[in-house]
């Protein structure tokens, strides 16, 4: 079995079978970064390009890293190197790169729809590594291979993801993720920040932290936006903190061993209190560890459907 | 030099409606009526003859709401190609929104885009003058002299007037110089960085959204002010249920006000925007089904008096970009024909309250001498063959911009011959 597009722009268009297959094959890339040598030669030869016209570290160092321990060629544009966008489209700067045989273009973009732009108009494979408020497949990728180790079955499982799901790609990419699986999910935040007819993608949407805490098997909190305070959207972060925050008592209000998720990075004290981010129940470190085997999954996957 | 167009069905909205021949000479309508010769009678030359047997002949449509770009972006449309798209669609009369640079705010650049519609010799221009000064919102222009210039209309298009109390002082103003006060309903504050409706596929896409509601404040607010001040208000290109709603409420009180829809608004819903198709970007945004069906019945019922095209071209590379950054706008004028014969189709419209509403209608809104083949107006006519079937084709628009979501559309209805002033200024090859 393969993925049937080239590209992986969107969890919305993956099937749930597919799915499974990626988390599946990460499953074997995931002893490879416990060797000593860190190496395999499935993309000798490869060109994988990076292509992060947004700031991003983690991302980033993780599509960089996964390249590398699949033996591709890797190239990295960050923003401040990449004076070749200036007055150009985004299309022509990668046709250009195209031209150049990369294999795979990894793009992470401010605007929604970037990766689906250009994965219509290269015949490179596009990997969406972000793209606006749209979605970010690789994170919840990695989101449901943590929850998967720690042995939950995704049928029945209660997650209530809670923050500002409006503005949030992780949030989208996480509710096809995990509703394409059998879970159940909840989206817990002030209508502010919840978008409209969110509904419609078959989730409860709760207002009250406390109600949506209630019986959840994960919970993923979502970072605050700092700079959004003025857009009327929360009135202090001081506020936020206090009805939205993730604090130890409310963590009880959730089933008996929930897992607690975030995609980074943390404002401690604001969306999540620190005891909560270091206690047993954070798997948060997870995600980081895990993100590099999903990610030369993705890579490999997409790497044997191009040729 | 005398016209005659024989053997067509004319329906001329309120007046004509069956088989009949349109004499036309020195650019007017001479009369219309069964087996018509000239009446020059012996001597004479004769008519040129236009066979319009198994077609319907129309007034020549007004469009309300056009952007013909000229001056200040020629590279997206001049006058001289959007008039050739206007009468290629079967528009003979163009009234153009004033958002060009400069802004259309004052007599010179009235008479400069009158004298530009002249040279072109293709639809009649009716320019729509600024209701403040650049349009930005504060002082207002100088309305009186734009009247005596030759504008019809004013509005500030695409750039609304925010502050209430300008807008209330403009309504006012026009009155005296009997101008109506169009209005593009947007708050800006509400739709602030939205590109799409905003509902479930603007939710899906991750795009900001402009909520039905950024509309339909502004268009309470204007029915309240027109109410006030006795203005002829009238309110562009609608796009949402409450909106028709309010009108509707409006005009049963008594409330001068007239409005337009689009016929992308009542064709297409938000989900065109799927796969971030900046042609289906434009401003109002595509709506829903239900919105789509309010505007019908407001079409149906009188509600809504006139269809307008919001023709609104721009070049490839403009469109060519991330969907937030795409500028909004589809062009109109060539596409309008067809689809609102689909709402005959339906059974929303029956075919002469469709022509009504491209022509006759729209005319009176403005109160353009325009829209009848009554005796003595000018020779503006339209001939369509209603069973025609064609494909939309972009490269073949007469548009100077190929911006239009319905590209490979199999439509039904096409102009086959357009008469300006008793000129034949376009016939299908």
């Amino acid at each position: 079995m393969s993925l049937k597009q080239k590209d992986l722009v969107s969890i919305e268009s993956l099937s749930a079978d597919e799915l499974r297959l990626i988390l599946e094959t990460a499953d074997s890339f995931k002893e490879v970064s416990g060797r000593e040598i860190k190496k395999v030669p499935a993309l000798r030869g490869k060109t994988v390009v990076n292509l992060f016209l947004e700031p991003s570290t983690r991302t980033r160092t993780s599509f960089e890293l996964a390249a590398k321990r699949l033996s591709a060629d890797v190239i990295t544009f960050s923003p401040s190197s990449s004076s070749i966008v200036k007055g150009e489209t985004l299309l022509d700067t990668a046709r250009n790169i195209e031209a150049m045989q990369a294999d795979i273009i990894v793009l992470r973009h401010p605007a929604a729809g970037a990766a689906e732009t250009l994965a219509r108009g290269l015949k490179s494979s596009v990997v969406n590594a972000g793209d606006g408020w749209h979605e970010h497949p690789t994170q919840a990728l990695v989101d449901l291979f943590t929850l998967r180790e720690k042995h939950l079955d995704f049928p029945g499982l209660r997650v209530a993801i809670v923050g500002d799901i409006a503005h949030s790609r992780v949030a989208r990419s996480n509710i096809y993720a995990l509703t394409k699986l059998g879970a159940e999910v909840r989206a817990v935040g002030p209508p502010t920040m919840i978008p409209s007819a969110l509904d419609r993608l078959g989730v409860r949407v709760y207002h009250k932290l406390d109600e949506g805490l209630r019986g959840a098997n994960v919970i993923m909190m979502l970072r605050l936006q700092l700079e959004r305070q003025g857009k009327a959207l929360f009135p202090t972060i001081r506020e936020y903190s206090q009805f939205y925050g993730l604090t130890p008592e409310r963590l009880k209000l959730a089933e008996p061993g929930v897992w607690v998720m975030h995609p980074g990075p943390i404002n401690r004290g604001v969306e999540i209190a620190p005891e909560v981010v270091d206690s047993f129940s954070s798997v948060i470190l997870d995600q980081a560890a895990n993100g590099i085997a999903v990610r030369m999954a993705v890579l490999y996957l997409l790497s044997g459907a191009n040729t | 030099m005398a016209i005659l167009i024989k053997g067509g069905r004319v329906i001329d909205p309120g007046r004509v409606n069956g088989p009949a021949d349109v004499l036309i000479e020195q650019g007017r309508i001479v009369s219309v009526g069964q087996n018509l010769v000239s009446s020059r009678g012996r001597g004479a030359a004769h008519p040129t003859i236009i066979d319009a047997a198994g077609k319907v002949v129309l007034p020549g449509f007004v469009d309300l709401h056009a952007h013909l770009r000229e001056p200040g972006f020629e590279y997206k449309e001049t006058i001289q190609t959007g008039t050739a798209a206007a009468v290629a669609g079967g528009f003979t009369s163009v009234c153009c929104m004033p958002n060009t640079n400069p802004v259309n705010d004052n007599q010179s650049v009235t008479e400069f885009i009158l004298e530009r519609a002249r040279n072109a010799g293709n639809a009649h221009v009716f320019p729509v003058g600024a209701i403040t000064k650049g349009s930005e919102g504060n002082e207002l222009a100088e309305i009186g002299e734009l009247r005596k210039a030759g504008c019809v209309a004013i509005s500030d298009d695409g750039r609304p007037v925010i502050n209430s109390l300008v807008m209330r002082r403009a309504m006012e103003y026009a009155l005296v110089f009997d101008l109506p006060v169009i209005d593009h309903c947007e708050d800006l504050h509400l739709a602030e960085g939205g590109c799409m409706h905003e509902g479930i596929v603007s939710t899906q896409l991750g795009l900001p959204g402009i909520p039905a509601a950024a509309e339909e404040v502004m268009v309470a607010r204007n029915l309240s002010l027109a109410h006030l001040t006795g203005a002829r208000l009238h309110l562009a290109h609608l796009s949402t249920a409450g909106s028709v709603r309010m009108v509707r409420e409006a005009k049963s009180r008594g409330i001068g006000v007239t409005a337009e829809v689009c016929p992308h608004h009542f064709s297409l819903t938000e989900d065109a925007v799927r796969g971030y198709n900046t042609l289906a970007k434009m401003n109002p945004p595509l709506r829903t089904w239900e919105d789509i069906q309010a505007i019908k019945e407001g079409l149906s019922d009188g509600t809504i008096d006139a269809i307008a095209t919001d023709h609104a071209p721009h070049a490839v590379q403009d469109k060519q970009q991330e969907f937030a950054e795409a500028p909004f706008g589809v062009v109109g004028l060539e596409t309008a024909l067809p689809l609102t014969l689909t709402l005959v189709d339906e059974g929303v419209l029956s075919l002469e309250a469709a022509v009504a509403k491209l022509s006759t209608e729209p005319a009176r809104v403005f109160r353009l001498n325009k829209g009848t083949l009554a005796p003595g107006a000018d020779a503006d006519v339209v001939v369509v063959d209603l069973e025609a079937y064609w494909e939309v084709d972009p490269t073949r628009l007469r548009s100077r911009s190929r911006n239009t979501p319905f590209a490979g559309w199999k439509v039904k209805g096409r102009v086959t011959t357009t008469l300006v002033g008793g000129r034949v200024v376009y016939e299908a090859v």
